[in-house]
């Protein structure tokens, strides 16, 4: 299966993530604590943001792009410091110092720091302040899309649901947002211990947005999707995904979220990421 | 305060067309409604999402707007706080956070209504620079300055409607340098915001017992004139605190920290709020003489002969 005629090339884009998932292992070995799973699960989310969807700037806005991104799910940004370092924006010093005192990268990420365009970790703000993006490039009539990618614990927050609804209201359809509907928060699966959290699409689209539900780990549906949307109102993708995707003892446990492999784990973990995996 | 906040502000708007006000559902008093009227796109109310008030700030602030972020105190700075904290200070971005109402100024709206520890709370954020103006005149150059900065967030404390203009004579105002209302010898009273009227007649009545009195307004909390305070508390022998604001966290306990870090001999007295929360109604007036600030109280604690 394969997009590259209709504009992303996903047989690249899975090649990619391969070596994206065994670079962020790679650097979990030099910490002991950091978020490698929930990484994992929206990888090929923000793969896709940053090849296939954000539009490189003539005016070399935004580190070479004219679209801005959010890591809303800041503990999320290894996904995105891995794609920053293969585009050059983060050099690979900036990785091997990661959570260093010599490093500038830190397990959430930090505004100032090169590509990253808000500080988040806490979570609920990245929707307020793509929001405020959002609004502020229409109204200087910018052609900037703003892409955000939350988790779905994230729409435990009411501020979440206060941009959600705010951003409807202001019909920002620059306004992208991804769901890392993962089913975890740090302790639990959401769908046992929050079962009225579920469905989430229904809830987004009762709240004024466009929204598709798809597989989070199928770049090729979610560029069909965007591609697809009416660019009348603002638009959601909800991607159903796996926490730790990609190695198959890391998949669906809770201690991942923070838990770095030991040099054991790790070589396991190699061995389930190789060429033949894809 | 508040309308001349208004007027002030949508005469810059019309000039700085990068200045943008964000409202959580309050009513537009005065010239904010012209504001919006005149520049739709640059209003926005939120409703009743003040995080979202901020957010939304941070985000227009990070595109290049000159963002204000409007309501009532309580809701500006205690309902968003950890917004104002991350978004828009850890970031320090140029926003401007107006609390309306701040202090115990909305004296029967009740105590949800009152901001009594605005001040304090606001000075423990880092890079939120607070200014408290005490009248209309100081609003309007507190408002002009906030326009223009670049510097980083701002909580601009301001009253409601009706305050009469205190300083006409003062020299002019200036971001973070404390200003001289009158300049006396004996005593130095430090005030800001509303309850400068309240330091005015104390100093009145100071005046009448023979006394030489500087009245001050500190109406930059934040980044404090440490050394303007120093000179003050060395060249006076006495100085009083009158403040609007909890007992710890305002004015009163950095002038005596000054004091005691610059070995300042100056018997200081400070009145404040109290430390607890005040369930009675009335004018401002009665509810500041609920926790002592009034003329008698003040007058007979400061035992002047």
């Amino acid at each position: 299966m394969t997009s590259v005629e209709k504009g992303f090339d996903t047989v690249t884009a899975r090649r990619r993530c391969l070596q994206y998932r065994r670079r962020i292992l790679e650097i979990s070995q030099q910490v002991t604590a950091l978020h490698v799973a929930p990484a994992f699960s929206c990888l090929e989310m923000v793969d896709l943001i940053y090849h296939g969807l954000m539009r490189p700037s003539p005016k070399g806005l935004t580190c070479g792009f004219q679209d801005s991104f959010l890591m809303s799910k800041g503990h999320g940004c290894l996904s995105q410091y891995v794609l920053l370092e293969e585009l050059g924006i983060l050099d690979k010093k900036d990785l091997q110092d990661y959570c260093t005192p010599v490093g500038q990268l830190g397990a959430h990420p930090d505004f100032g720091v090169p590509g990253i365009e808000a500080s988040t970790g806490s979570l609920g703000h990245g929707m307020g302040i793509a929001t405020g993006m959002a609004y502020a490039d229409r109204i200087k009539k910018d052609d900037r899309h703003v892409f955000v990618v939350l988790s779905d614990g994230e729409l435990q927050e009411g501020s979440t649901w206060e941009a959600i609804m705010m951003a409807a209201n202001l019909n920002l359809h620059n306004l992208v947002a991804f769901v890392d509907l993962n089913d975890f928060g740090g302790l639990a699966r959401m769908s046992e211990g929050h079962p009225a959290f579920y469905p989430v699409l229904d809830k987004i689209r009762a709240f004024g947005w466009e929204a598709i539900e798809v597989n989070g780990h199928d770049a090729g549906a979610m560029y069909e999707g965007f591609m697809g949307r009416s660019r009348k109102l603002p638009f959601m993708i909800v991607g159903k995904t796996v926490k730790g995707k990609g190695v198959s003892f890391m998949e669906h446990v809770p201690i991942w979220h923070y838990r770095s492999p030991n040099k054991e784990e790790y070589a396991k973990a190699l061995m389930e990421l190789g060429e033949d995996s894809l | 305060m508040r309308n001349t906040f208004a007027d002030v502000f949508y005469e810059a708007g019309k000039r700085e067309k990068r200045l943008a006000v964000v409202v959580a559902d309050i009513s537009p008093a005065g010239s904010i409604q012209k504001f919006r009227e005149d520049f739709p796109e640059r209003f926005v109310n939120t409703g009743v999402s003040e995080q979202i008030m901020i957010g939304m700030c941070a985000g227009m602030a990070l595109r290049g707007l000159r963002p204000f972020a409007y309501t009532i105190a309580t809701f500006t700075l205690f309902r968003p706080f950890e917004f104002v904290r991350d978004d828009l200070c850890y970031q320090n971005l140029p926003v401007t956070v107006v609390g309306i109402g701040g202090g115990v100024t909305y004296s029967t709206l009740g105590g949800t209504h009152h901001a009594m520890e605005d001040v304090a709370v606001a000075g423990a954020i880092p890079n939120l620079s607070i200014i408290a103006p005490c009248d209309p005149a100081e609003t309007k150059a507190a408002t002009l300055w906030c326009v223009d900065q670049t510097r980083g967030p701002v909580y601009l404390r301001l009253g409601k409607a009706g305050e009469p203009n205190l300083t006409e004579q003062a020299g002019p105002w200036e971001f973070g340098k404390l200003r001289y209302l009158r300049k006396g010898h004996d005593v130095c009273i430090f005030s800001y915001g509303p309850i400068m009227k309240l330091a005015l007649e104390v100093a009145s009545f100071l005046e009448q017992k023979g006394q030489s009195v500087s009245l001050i307004s500190a109406h930059t909390l934040k980044p404090l004139d440490r050394e303007g305070i120093a000179a003050a508390l060395t060249q006076h022998q006495r100085a009083v605190v009158i403040e609007e604001c909890v007992p710890r966290g305002g004015l009163s306990g950095q002038v005596k920290e000054i004091a005691s870090d610059e070995r300042i001999d100056c018997r200081i007295n400070a009145f404040t709020l109290k430390d607890e929360f005040i369930h009675c109604y009335g004018s401002h007036a009665d509810l500041l003489s609920a926790h002592g600030l009034d003329l008698q109280t003040i007058s007979s604690r400061l035992k002047v002969v």
